[in-house]
């Protein structure tokens, strides 16, 4: 009995030993950071100068007076609306036609995805390139069917759909989770549906679906995420402007302009904890309406 | 009768559906790689055929013919078609052209033609052969332009520092959490997980502040150092559902062998789960070499430039090249590549791990 003890609490030393990196990590890098983060939204600091306790003021100043912030949330979320829905029906329907037990699923998969991996800095600059007005291929394209294209990141409102068309080119990861998912369906609730007569619709609609939904569910929530946090690609194209007209100045981008253009390091810090709560907010509304469209099997048996 | 005949439109549907799957799969492969393709055809362009109106995909470059130690580009007259030399331009678009003739013009002539004429710009066309400008990749990868080797060693000693720090720490922590019971486990385990939703905006200005403090600015340890702390939610979370698969019998007879925990981490558990170690060393790999955000606020001297960040600073000077950034931007994309084609397995399984938590 006391033998087993001695070796539990000797489990559990170890055990704290183990995490031990992460614990202090956490207390260093994230718990410490964030509580003075928090500290810090309520004051007014350029990091030059300890920082100056004004209450609510950047808060305030926020909400009721700042244009740009308004221009950035706006940004962000036309991005967003666009970006994940586009962003699931195109990965998704790439995944459906993959299931199909097509030849060269290796090949395709590989196509799909690698621009998923390449680093954001470089697939900036190619797309500004692409999207070039005079010169870019998207446009010579067009005009060789006779169209004549936009002025894409020229035209303030043109650069935010050209940047959807840029993220459904790295579409790819979402497009593997959702083979992955297809893939785990099995195939005797398509049988079982073929004998009840479905059609591919129904059997989609009926099958497919329900049973990949925790799936969309998920990427849904991380697409929420990863949308509000759209930096690189618009920093790289604008130069960090968020030009033209402020219409691609994303949420993050701003933030990061308060901070290191205007050390405005007390308003950037409440901007972060605004989009921590906006993120927050939309994940737990996703999470609620999850519960009359996401289908768990083990909710069924129990 | 009836299930035979079943059978067979079920057969039939689904040879129909592969094919439009097929047709519908490689135009999106061929959309896919126009990018790609006109990434690489631009890099190997001169600057005279960048900026033109129509599509060409086929680099091309201009012809000269060499007259004694002289090189002289060859125009072609858009009226009737005659090759000629350029000898000078003159104000108000106007050209001194000496004709040589109908026939494609040999490389080296003794002299230049006599038949000298003063043409409008319009009035000509550059004669241009298909041909690739190899030179850009040169030019644009040696300094001053782009000190390509100095930033790529820098990239690596960001990228390697911290695989390996994340591949160690996220290990031990993930070990830890999977094979050892200790008080509010999993409470802390709900820790890990709920900084994986944190937005890094909400810690990035304190950070900032406190490695500055410590006079880390301008070195590469903001961008290293924490990676040795299992600061990824994500890899602690992978490497513990790999880890809580392996058999738990195994520690149990390691340890009435004796084994410490240390040794039934690094004997027992790691040599098991190599699939999802590489898996995070790749995905560490990829975020420290894509990296863009932490380079641009923690460095400051252009010595210290990672690829990603030269390349930003390499457009900002150099708006006009886009050959040249062209093919800055490739080479910056190949190590990727080359990566993916070796260890494709490794990216599939991570994202699927990934996306599986649902």
């Amino acid at each position: 009995m006391r033998r087993s003890s001695t070796l539990l609490r000797r489990e559990a030393l170890d055990g704290f030993l183990f995490i031990s990196p992460w614990i202090i990590g956490f207390l260093l890098f994230t718990l410490g950071p964030m509580a003075y983060s928090l500290y810090a939204s309520f004051c007014d600091w350029d990091m030059l100068h300890p920082p100056r306790w004004v209450g609510l003021t950047n808060y305030r100043q926020m909400f009721t007076d700042d244009f740009r912030f308004a221009k950035s949330l706006g940004v962000t979320l036309k991005y967003s609306a666009m970006a994940l829905p586009l962003g699931v029906v195109t990965s998704l329907g790439i995944a459906i036609l993959l299931n199909q037990k097509v030849k060269g699923l290796t090949f395709f998969r590989a196509i799909y995805y690698i621009p998923a991996i390449l680093p954001g800095v470089a697939v900036a600059m190619l797309w500004k390139w692409i999207f070039n007005p005079e010169s870019g291929v998207i446009n010579l394209l067009l005009a060789r069917l006779g169209i004549n294209g936009p002025g894409w990141f020229t035209d303030p409102a043109w650069a935010v759909p050209a940047l959807v068309i840029m993220s459904l080119w790295g579409a790819g990861a979402g497009m593997i989770i959702y083979l992955a998912g297809l893939q785990s369906v099995p195939t005797q609730l398509y049988e079982a549906a073929e004998i009840d007569g479905a059609g591919a619709w129904m059997k989609f609609r009926s099958v497919t679906l329900p049973m990949i939904s925790p799936t969309i569910f998920f990427n849904v929530v991380m697409g929420i995420i990863g949308s509000f946090q759209v930096f690189t690609s618009a920093f790289v194209i604008t130069g960090g402007a968020g030009s033209p007209a402020y219409s691609t100045l994303f949420y993050v981008l701003y933030l990061y302009q308060k901070a290191f253009n205007y050390f405005a390091m007390g308003y950037a810090c409440a901007l972060a904890w605004v989009l921590f709560l906006i993120i927050l907010t939309l994940t737990l509304i996703v999470f609620w309406s999850g519960k009359h469209w996401v289908y768990y099997e083990a909710e069924r048996k129990g | 009768m009836r299930a035979g005949e079943l059978a067979r439109s079920r057969r039939r549907q689904e040879a129909i559906a592969r094919a439009v799957a097929y047709v519908i799969l490689v135009a999106g492969a061929a959309a896919i790689m126009v990018p790609f393709v006109w990434m690489v055809s631009t890099s190997l362009k001169d600057k005279d055929q960048l900026f033109t109106r129509e599509l060409q995909w086929i680099p091309t470059l201009p012809v000269t013919v060499q007259v004694t130690d002289q090189e002289y580009n060859v125009y072609t007259s858009l009226s009737d078609g005659r090759y000629g030399l350029l000898l000078e331009r003159l104000p108000a678009g106007k050209m001194r052209i000496a004709w040589l003739g109908k026939e494609r013009p040999p490389e080296t002539l003794a002299r230049v033609p006599d038949d000298v004429e003063t043409v409008l710009e319009e009035q000509v066309a550059q004669y241009r052969r298909p041909g690739a400008r190899w030179s850009n990749y040169r030019e644009a990868l040696t300094p001053p332009n782009f000190r390509f080797l100095l930033y790529l060693r820098n990239t690596l000693i960001i990228t390697i520092a911290a695989l390996v720090g994340q591949v160690l720490s996220c290990s031990l922590v993930a070990f830890g959490f999977a094979r050892l019971r200790f008080p509010a486990r999993g409470p802390l385990f709900i820790m890990v997980l709920a900084t994986m939703m944190l937005p890094a905006q909400v810690t990035m200005v304190p950070l900032f502040k406190l490695f500055v403090t410590v006079g880390w600015y301008d070195t590469f340890l903001p961008l290293t150092v924490p990676a040795f702390f299992a600061t990824s939610g994500f890899f602690v979370f992978l490497l513990r559902q790999y880890f809580m698969g392996i058999p738990l019998e195994m520690d149990e007879a390691a340890r009435i062998d004796g084994a410490s925990s240390w040794q039934i981490y690094h004997r027992v558990v790691l040599p098991q789960a190599r699939a999802a170690v590489a898996t995070v060393a790749i995905f560490s790999f990829m975020a420290h070499w894509n990296d863009f955000l932490g380079p641009l606020i923690y460095l400051g001297s252009p010595e210290l430039r990672t690829l990603s960040l030269a390349l930003y600073a390499f457009q900002g000077e150099h708006s006009v090249d886009i050959q040249l950034l062209m093919a800055a931007a490739t080479v910056v994309m190949l190590p990727l590549l080359v990566l993916f084609a070796v260890a494709q397995r490794y990216f599939i399984q991570g994202v699927v791990i990934s996306g599986v938590k649902g």
